[in-house]
């Protein structure tokens, strides 16, 4: 049993809705209580959707329990496929109704449907959405495409070369991983297709988004296949290798040099040469991004210290582009994806720097306070935790809010993507600048600190929001001293344990440097005193703390 | 009387119970009498969800749901942006381990209350809420509650209930909730006579208290009280008013404690909150004056700011989807009050007893009522009947809004101060909202605009 608040992933069953309602002409059979219909919610009004998912849900309730719970399940089964024709059935449980053990799947079968059925086990206790995804998509593919190879239909693969090497046809590769409810999914899969074309590949399938199931049996056509999101592609990008010799990219296209990898890899699968695909690609995007980071107005982004934490796809990605492309300092890399945990590890290792691997929404926010970063990079969890500590923040990964699936054409990935993030990423910290800016005036009439910040929600006081940050980050940690960005209760007056007090003059000191920069002074000056032992902050301690972290 | 639909209240109710006469229909056919019943896919929340406003309400109260992750990602799909600095409520998920054994079960629940109570030391008073799985496996929570009550108090008061989907829809969680607080009230000499039930916003509660105690009901108090030492301490003959129409279980319970039920219209709109209050009046003598008195300037400013939604919404067809159980009293508020014509109506579950006087108010109104749902076959008849306004879920909404309908989510009406004379138009605002936006979007600036 663990104690959760909020949760960063979804139970499985959600991950295989993801993977129904991306797709056509499936239906999804869910032998679930009336409570798990909330599901819906999340396509229709968190992503916006214009039509329900797929998704029919037998809502057995406690008098039914021990009496006909599997007749129900079939009366549901039989009932969506006479109304909603799908070409495909999948079926299964949602935690409840794993309990009581109807085998879906036998019962499903037992119907004697004349379309494929597809049962899905997904254990509710030991996994989570993602996982629910990935395995969802892979029963599908395996099971619509080998039975479409039994029936004969499959065509093989033509060469794609005359045996002098003249090319017979463009190459070919299909796009994985696309699901609803995925973060930019749609825009990104809109960039990748364009730029594919740009360097000459043909995109044969796409799945799950918006495939059919008799799409998936032409996936063994293709000559490799591109996988966007290894949260959900890789177990079916693995398995096509296996069973047909696809080879897949293992690049993800975020950011600029990640793009330009990502070219090479496709250009290298596909046979055409590298360095060509790369200037075809640059030439048909307005790649703007390398040149904005360039430019003299971003030199005060140097050294900005962030915080990233999301799936492992897109937390490993912002970490390379923070580092290379934005002249960041990556202070703290984490991911909710323990699948991927390795590769967290690793990257946080050339960067020196402690890896988070959590799904502990208080976890990632304890150790986001003490880093005290500049900006925040994460899911909608740490948008909410940044707004609380007053540290700018922008989205990079799922789960997000309704605002994250934006009307306007906003991907992640490919040249437009990297554009993306950087107006994303710089626009947070600009408002900060601007804060700086109003810091010039602090004691001026009209503007001053106790104004508070405008993009954080305007005229509230700023010192209310600090403190009351403060009380709970401190009942939060067990009464372990964190020093929170912007405190005023670390005084004199309200010693705290472990936590050395000020002397009036180095307090008055301190009240002296700029406030944007006074929180990471205060931080700073108490870390060097408590390393060393010593209770009371003088003036002297201050700069000694100052030219100690200068060096 | 069958109003014990599956969903109703079953634990230990008694079906006879009758809190108030059935309608005296004379032999003549009433709303009640054709009531459609329906078994299918039920698309409504599970009692859990209503955490999201009980947590707001008892401010030192925390909701320990135990159960799957499908609870939590529930909860917080449902509460939306409402991510406040650290929730007062949180899920025990239950994991493979925990099904292997049950003593296994026990230990660790054990060991997360201690963890969540050594954090929150501002907590005094902690529900266990039982879920879909946690009744599964039959884990027992009220023995979980009696013996970490034992360990924990006088700190922390632990109590139990379920908010399971198997059991419960939606608002049932709240009264699940309030029942389970009943056997705990204190009952003295010096007690409240009369108790308002029901989570209201602290705001609703003031002015509808301030009315009773103008016509000399001093004595009184509310069910929730806002913080765990704050429940009513009550009178051993006092009387209960219902503020919320799904509180079947809280009402039996308590009068199993021997208070006595006051029957009435539910406090929505001008007429409703002025037989509310009359109903008060009339238990307690109070003189006819000064309930008049006391009423005729709310009733008159309800009357009034009605006016304008009024002419918004007069003769249009307006569809319920079954959701919180509001949807009787809010469908009499837009028919008598606001000259709306009900096709159907739906409901989860129809308690007749505690629904009389708003069944009766519905006669010759010519509505459908719909008990249950199969939301396929709901669907095809909301969309045959072509309704100028659906009310119906989340789930829903952006669907029927895509073809063309409009509509009006209706878990806002849960959350969103309405009860009470001075939130009538409020109330009736949030109907003539869809309307509003949907000729504000289709119209289009008359030539001559400047600029255009």
């Amino acid at each position: 049993m663990k104690l959760t608040l909020w949760t960063y992933e979804g139970p499985p069953h959600v991950g295989a809705m993801r993977v129904a309602t991306a797709m056509q002409g499936v239906h999804y059979v869910l032998h679930a209580p009336q409570g798990d219909t909330y599901a819906d919610l999340l396509f229709t009004m968190i992503e916006r959707r214009n039509r329900r998912p797929p998704v029919t849900y037998t809502t057995f309730q406690a008098r039914d329990l021990g009496k006909d719970t599997a007749e129900m399940f079939q009366k549901a089964a039989r009932e969506a496929v006479e109304r909603h024709k799908p070409e495909a059935l999948l079926v299964g449980a949602s935690c409840t109704a794993e309990l009581i053990q109807d085998d879906p799947g036998g019962l499903a079968e037992a119907l004697g449907l004349d379309i494929p059925v597809v049962p899905l086990e997904l254990p509710a206790y030991q996994r989570k959405e993602n996982w629910g995804a990935s395995e969802t998509f892979y029963q599908i593919v395996r099971q619509l495409a080998i039975k479409n190879e039994a029936d004969g239909s499959r065509t093989h693969n033509t060469s794609l070369f005359s045996e002098c090497k003249v090319p017979l046809r463009a190459p070919r590769c299909n796009i994985l991983g696309p699901t609803a409810l995925g973060f930019r999914h749609r825009d990104d899969l809109t960039e990748i297709r364009r730029l594919l074309a740009a360097i000459g590949v043909e995109v044969s399938v796409v799945a799950p988004w918006e495939a059919r199931p008799r799409d998936l049996a032409r996936l063994p056509e293709a000559d490799f296949n591109v996988v966007l999101y290894p949260e959900t592609a890789n177990g079916v990008a693995s398995y096509l290798k296996r069973m047909f010799g696809q080879p897949h990219t293992t690049a993800i296209p975020i950011g600029m040099k990640a793009t330009e990898d990502f070219v090479r890899e496709v250009a290298e699968l596909a046979d055409l040469d590298a360095n060509t695909a790369v200037t075809l690609a640059r030439a048909s995007f307005g790649a703007r991004a390398s040149w904005y980071s360039a430019s003299v107005d971003s030199t005060y982004l140097t050294g900005k210290r962030v915080f990233i934490f999301g799936d492992a796809t897109h937390a490993l990605a912002a970490a390379r582009v923070a580092a290379t492309e934005m002249g960041f300092e990556v202070v703290g890399l984490g991911s909710y994806s323990r699948e991927f945990a390795r590769d967290i590890r690793d990257l946080a290792k050339s960067l020196e720097i402690e890896p988070l691997i959590s799904d502990d929404y208080l976890e990632v926010e304890a150790a986001i306070a003490k880093a005290a970063p500049d900006l925040v990079l994460g899911t909608q969890m740490e948008r909410h935790i940044a707004k609380r500590l007053g540290i700018p923040c922008a989205v990079i990964s799922a789960p997000v809010h309704v605002q994250d699936f934006p009307a306007r054409y906003s991907p992640q990935m490919g040249f437009e993507g990297a554009n993306v993030l950087f107006d994303t990423w710089v626009h947070p910290l600009m408002m900060g600048l601007e804060e700086h800016l109003i810091g010039m005036f602090r004691d001026d009439f009209e503007f001053n600190e106790s104004a508070g910040a405008s993009h954080l929600g305007g005229h509230a006081p700023l010192g209310d929001c600090a403190e009351s940050v403060a009380e709970k980050t401190k009942t939060a940690t067990d009464g372990a001293p964190i020093s929170v960005p912007g405190a005023t209760s670390v005084s004199a007056s309200q010693p705290t344990a472990g936590v050395p007090q000020w002397a009036k003059e180095a307090e008055a000191e301190l009240g002296k440097i700029p406030f944007f920069v006074r929180k990471k002074a205060r931080a700073n000056t108490e870390r060097f005193a408590t390393d060393r032992g010593i209770a009371l902050i003088t003036k002297e301690t201050l700069y000694e703390a100052k030219a100690h972290y200068a060096r | 009387m069958n109003a014990r639909s599956p969903l109703a209240p079953t634990a230990n109710a008694d079906p006879d119970w009758k809190p108030i006469a059935a309608p005296t229909s004379g032999g003549s056919e009433t709303a009640a009498d054709s009531i459609l019943r329906e078994r299918g896919q039920q698309s409504v929340f599970c009692g859990l969800t209503s955490i999201i406003w009980l947590h707001r309400k008892i401010q030192d109260a925390f909701f320990l749901v135990v159960g799957s992750r499908t609870c939590a990602h529930l909860i917080q799909s449902a509460a939306g942006v409402m991510i406040f600095a650290e929730p007062r409520f949180g899920t025990a998920i239950i994991d493979d381990r925990d099904l292997a054994g049950l003593a296994d079960a026990n230990t660790e629940l054990d060991r997360v209350v201690e963890e969540l109570l050594s954090r929150r030391p501002d907590i005094r008073m902690l529900f266990l809420v039982g879920s879909c799985p946690s009744e599964v496996i039959k884990l027992d929570l009220s023995r979980a509650a009696e013996r970490l009550s034992q360990r924990h108090s006088p700190a922390v008061r632990i109590l139990n209930y379920s908010g399971s989907g198997i059991e419960t829809t939606f608002t049932q969680g709240e009264d699940a909730c309030l029942a389970a607080l009943v056997p705990q009230l204190e009952v003295s000499e010096q007690g409240v006579e009369l108790i308002v039930v029901g989570s209201l916003p602290d705001m609703v509660e003031d002015q509808l208290v301030e009315s009773l105690t103008r016509m000399g009901i001093d004595r009184v108090a509310c069910l929730p009280g806002r913080r765990a030492n704050g429940m009513p301490v009550v009178h051993p003959n006092a009387r209960f008013l219902l503020a919320q129409p799904f509180l079947s279980d809280t009402a039996k319970a308590l009068v199993g404690r021997g208070l006595t039920h006051i029957p009435s219209l539910f406090p929505f709109g001008g007429e409703g909150t002025q037989a509310w209050l009359e109903s008060a009046a009339a238990a307690f003598n109070v003189d006819t004056t000064l309930v008049e008195n006391v009423c005729a300037p709310g009733r008159a400013r309800a009357t009034q700011s009605l006016s304008r939604a009024r002419e918004a919404l007069k003769g249009k067809r307006v569809f319920f989807f079954p959701d919180s159980q509001l949807e009787l009293p809010l469908a009499r508020f837009l028919h008598r009050e606001l000259g709306m014509q009900l096709l159907e109506v739906g409901v989860p579950y129809l308690h007749r007893g505690l629904m009389a006087q708003e069944l009766a108010a519905l006669e010759g109104s010519g509505v459908q009522i719909s008990e249950g749902q199969d939301l396929a076959k709901q669907l095809d008849r909301c969309r045959a009947m072509k309704p100028d306004l659906i009310v119906c879920g989340l789930g829903l909404a952006n669907p029927l809004e895509a073809e063309g309908f409009t509509t009006k989510w209706s878990i806002e009406l849960v959350f969103s101060p309405v009860h009470g004379f001075e939130q009538a138009a409020d109330l009736a605002n949030l109907f003539a909202r869809p309307f509003d936006r949907r000729s504000r979007i289709a119209h289009d600036w008359q030539k001559g605009r400047p600029g255009l």
